[in-house]
């Protein structure tokens, strides 16, 4: 039986029926990275429909924000100042006014419609902050901790402490007390919940960050000479990717609960109106007189909105989590 | 080509060849220790007084079995580790570990690991893998040096590799990849821990045929470290037996492999198969690192101590009682070997 | 009457994207006391044998053909027998011992597990006699059995995982990649005892791996697959030192001899990967891989014809030269010469 060389004058990789140059030009290395992008997102879509639940939510959401957005189309801003209410005040249900009017006589849905735009704002902004400090913190105290040198384990130790100094900050006094000294606002409530949820987050991804440390991938670039920024950019941090976008969007669940307490509490901007604020209000001046669609509606849409985005996390979580393991 | 002769340490200068060339790369007297690695928490010392100089254009392979400390030492010598005592030396200088220069080190020393699948980022493509290197050390003609690099570790055309990802490929492609990842930052020397070990069987010669390639047509010198003897007779120039952190044996595959002197060495290759000598199968395990036996470190397993043949030569005592030396660095031809009873035995 | 027989057996697995074939038509046959060797790489189909003897494949795979214990198909065995034959007639040392074992019971524990389950009058203190002298034979001390799996080295997880496999008397033993991750010299002791326990208890083994110098020091025959199929069979050494069919041959390269001058500096191996069993080549499985495929390579099914004396080999090159005719010109050696006329 005749043998195989192995000085390697043969190319190697068989390529049936494909010859070795290619007829057209070739397109740049970014051309098709944009190719390869937009083919993952179709899968992931694809994925992502198959989910029932996860699709319901998103339906949810889309309608929400587009509502949100579309506010000032929807129902005029007018209908929020109380010196242009004329209806009879804690009315019920009328083609005027569908959900009915508050103590003052402002339209429940233009409320509620308006409201949705500054809870979702609210919402939104408290939980980009703290994912923000949450995956700094986490991926940098992941990164140096498993670095065996004693500088990398400081870090790592120092970052943690001051992240459980912020697990244990009572959330409602911190709010009331920076209520009470810079005045109550929306800004103060995002900076609450900011402050108080971005350190569950910094866990996660710690680690997280942790096991991807133990990669080999991480060995070779460091075996390449890459510094700490390159390998917390290039390769940490994609790889820590799929649980922080699953976990922001629970977390913006949280966030929305949190401020629903908040300005429910009476902590908040008393001019702009919230969901929570309307449920506050709703429940002072509103049950009292029978009028319960105030507190209804503005107590099933936190509800719906809170369960949207839970749905929505919950199945990202499971589109992402089998294409990790099969890679 | 010389015999060793003398003390426990054989060999030193008196009949070895003058170094032909001066080592790209060398290991002095080197010796890495862990604290609190070891099961009853005392320090492990992994590497135990080395002493390894590889010359351009020379593969060495590096073989003992798990926790003999070839993955450390390899560790070392790229500068990942840092040496408890002793040095590194790259073109006769020490090694320095600040970043700047430890950076410009490493495109002079690479590595490639033992899983292609997990030396390589699941969300990056070939490209980004190979060019990884290239953008760290802010080099010009990024697609030039990625597809030559790939070209020349037998994947070709490299644009048809150019956005595949890892996991497209077969375990062979994935560790030419790697192996181009390292060769992109044009190394002189190529440090590959197991680096068919994880592979098919059958794909196993073309990866290490690619390596005597890249010998051949870019000078490039390789330290591989494996466990498996085959491996170092197909490749390698010079041999390097390690046991419990220190290196043995020392010399051409075919000094070491058809006249063994240390007993241990002997014992490996009375196992392999088609062996001519008679299976001497050690019992036990290779100790602790925590627990470095006193004298010879290996005569809690010897053979020869155990039947006598020690005691017979009367270096008894000295097995378990004086500790050897470790080896200096061989030149290429030079055979040397720690152990008393060889030592007794001469040229 | 043979200890094992498997006749003609084909396992399909059903997956997402259709019907996968891991193993295609296989015939074998192990007697009492004899060691038989399958050697193969990834995706051959070797590790879906193993545990199709003891009817331990997923519900998603469609099995068809026979597999004789002791003359009795295990494949329409009713659920008691099945039982029985499970461990107490045929017993498996799986790949990857290392996980194999759970860690947080004690390896005692876990040793006695068969045979309390095989033998439900055996009282603890009987079960906890026999683990101990299991452990003898295996060579590990008595006081190993109050271990957990993690304070046991590589090596004596393997040995664990053998004092296991023979807890219930088995009469045959299925050995899977057993040293695979071990290092040279404790692949040594675990292939000695393995060796010396098949000598004193007359157990048949089948042991699998892709390494055929393991196979051909510690097997009395061979047999290699490739894509599904046996593509040779005969006794082991002469498997491992001439094998006659091409991927054979491209295997025992893998272990290159130490000594042999033409191995120095010279690694061979084969381009290409083994096939995906979802997208196998037509005819011979290894036809594009193979130096030396005929055109007819690829359209016509491979049998295992004779290659010798006791000796078997798929390929129609090894046919042509055993009818005594000249070894027939390969498709790249005719690519090549028409490419020099053409030039």
């Amino acid at each position: 039986m005749n043998a195989v060389t192995s000085s390697g004058a043969t190319d190697p990789v068989p390529a049936p029926g494909l010859e070795s140059r290619p007829a057209s030009p070739v397109p740049t290395p970014r051309q098709l990275a944009r190719t390869r992008r937009r083919a993952a997102l179709a899968r992931f879509w694809r994925e992502y429909r198959k989910d029932r639940r996860g699709m319901f939510g998103l339906v949810v959401l889309a309608v929400m924000i587009a509502v949100a957005l579309a506010a000032p189309v929807l129902a005029s801003s007018r209908g929020l100042n109380p010196i242009y209410a004329t209806a009879t005040p804690n009315a019920g249900p009328s083609l005027a006014y569908p959900l009915g009017t508050d103590a003052d006589g402002r339209s429940v849905l233009t409320l509620l419609i308006w409201g949705s735009r500054n809870s979702l704002l609210v919402g939104l902004t408290a939980t980009l902050i703290s994912i923000l400090i949450g995956a700094l913190v986490g991926v940098v105290a992941g990164h140096f901790g498993s670095i065996r040198a004693r500088a990398g384990r400081l870090t790592d130790n120092v970052l943690m402490r001051g992240t459980d100094w912020f697990l244990v900050v009572p959330f409602l006094p911190l709010a009331m007390v920076l209520a009470r000294t810079l005045g109550p606002s929306l800004g103060v409530i995002i900076l609450v919940i900011g402050l108080t949820s971005w350190a569950g987050t910094a866990r996660i991804v710690r680690a997280q960050a942790l096991a991807v440390e133990t990669r080999p991938y991480l060995e070779r670039a460091k075996a390449l000479g890459a510094g700490h920024w390159h390998q917390m950019y290039r390769h940490v941090l994609p790889n820590v990717m799929p649980l922080l976008l699953a976990n922001t969007i629970l977390t913006v669940a949280g966030t929305i609960l949190a401020e629903t307490t908040l300005s429910f509490l009476g902590l908040g901007d008393p001019i702009r109106p919230t969901w929570g604020q309307m449920l506050g209000s709703a429940y002072e001046y509103g049950v009292g007189t029978g009028n319960l669609l105030w507190l209804l509606a503005p107590g099933i849409a936190v509800i719906l909105v809170v369960l949207a985005f839970t749905l929505v996390g919950h199945a990202l979580e499971a589109v992402l989590d089998p294409k990790l393991r099969e890679r | 080509m010389s015999a060793s002769s003398g003390t426990g340490l054989s060999g030193t200068g008196l009949s070895a060849a003058p170094a032909a060339t001066a080592p790209v790369v060398s290991a002095a007297d080197v010796w890495v220790r862990f604290a609190g690695r070891g099961r009853h928490g005392g320090a492990a010392t992994a590497v135990d007084g080395v002493n390894l100089d590889i010359a351009p254009g020379e593969i060495v392979a590096l073989v003992g079995e798990s926790g003999c400390g070839k993955t450390t030492l390899a560790r070392t010598i790229l500068g990942l580790e840092r040496p408890t005592s002793g040095q590194v030396r790259f073109a006769g200088r020490p090694l320095s570990y600040r970043s700047g220069a430890l950076r410009a080190y490493r495109r002079q020393v690479q590595l490639v690991l033992q899983d292609p699948t997990g030396s390589l980022n699941p969300r990056h493509t070939v490209y980004e893998a190979v060019a990884e290197g290239v953008r760290i050390h802010k080099l010009d003609n990024e697609r030039a040096r990625v597809a030559d690099a790939l070209s020349r570790c037998g994947l070709r055309p490299p644009e048809r590799f150019f956005q595949r990802y890892p996991h497209e490929l077969s375990g062979g492609q994935r560790q030419r990849v790697v192996i181009a990842g390292a060769l992109v930052l044009e190394p002189q020397v190529l440090v590959a821990d197991e680096p068919v070990a994880s592979l098919d069987a059958s794909v196993r010669g073309e990866i290490l045929a690619l390596l005597l390639r890249l010998r051949r047509d870019l000078g490039l010198a390789a330290l591989v470290v494996t466990h498996d003897l085959g491996l170092a007779w197909n490749i390698a120039d010079r041999l390097a037996v390690m046991y419990l952190g220190r290196i043995v044996e020392v010399g051409t595959p075919e000094q070491v492999f058809a006249q063994p002197r240390h007993p241990y060495t002997k014992a490996l290759m009375s196992v392999l198969p088609e062996s001519p000598i008679e299976p001497i199968v050690l019992a036990g395990e290779p100790p602790d690192p925590t627990r470095i036996p006193a004298g010879c470190r290996f005569h809690p397993r010897c053979p020869e101590l155990a039947s006598g043949a020690a005691a017979t030569a009367g270096v008894a005592e000295r097995c378990t009682g004086t500790a050897l030396p470790a080896l200096p660095a061989a030149g290429s031809g030079t055979a040397l070997v720690s152990c008393h009873l060889a030592a007794t035995l001469g040229p | 009457m043979a200890l094992l027989e498997l006749r003609d057996l084909t396992v399909t697995y059903a997956t997402a994207s259709g019907p996968v074939p891991a193993v295609r038509g296989v015939n074998l046959t192990v007697d009492a006391g004899q060691t038989l060797g399958l050697a193969g790489e990834s995706g051959c189909g070797k590790s879906t044998i193993a545990t199709s003897i003891l009817r331990l494949l997923p519900s998603s795979a469609t099995v068809t053909g026979q597999i004789l214990f002791n003359g009795a198909d295990v494949l329409t065995m009713n659920w008691g027998r099945l039982r029985a034959v499970r461990w107490a007639g045929a017993s498996i040392v799986f790949q990857g011992a290392l996980h194999s074992l759970n860690p947080v019971q004690r390896i005692g524990r876990q040793i006695a597990e068969p045979i309390l389950l095989h033998e439900p009058g055996v009282s603890k203190q009987s079960a906890a006699g026999r683990v101990v002298r299991l452990l003898s034979q295996v060579g590990l001390p008595a006081a190993r059995a109050d271990s957990y799996p993690h304070e046991l080295s590589g090596g004596q997880k393997q040995r664990v995982m053998i004092a296991m496999a023979l807890a219930c008397s088995p009469s045959l033993i299925i050995a899977d990649e057993p040293t695979t991750a071990l290092d040279v010299m404790i692949q040594a002791q675990v292939l000695n005892l393995i060796t010396d326990l098949v000598r004193e208890t007359g157990v048949g083994m089948i042991m699998i791996s892709h390494d055929l110098s393991v196979l051909s020091a510690t097997c009395q025959r061979l047999a290699v697959m490739y894509a599904g199929r046996i593509v040779e069979e005969g006794p082991a050494h002469e498997v491992f030192t001439a094998a006659r069919h091409p991927y054979a041959q491209a295997l025992s390269w893998a272990f290159p001899v130490i000594g042999d001058t033409r191995t120095r500096m010279s690694p061979r191996g084969l381009a290409g990967d083994p096939p995906d069993p979802a997208q196998l080549p037509s005819g011979c499985g290894f036809h594009p891989r193979c130096a030396v495929a005929l055109a007819q390579c690829s359209a016509r099914e491979m049998e295992l014809w004779p290659a010798g004396d006791g000796r078997l080999a798929a390929c129609v090159q090894v046919l042509n030269e055993e009818e005594g005719g000249q070894p027939a010109r390969s498709v790249a050696d005719e690519n090549r010469s028409a490419g020099e006329a053409v030039a």
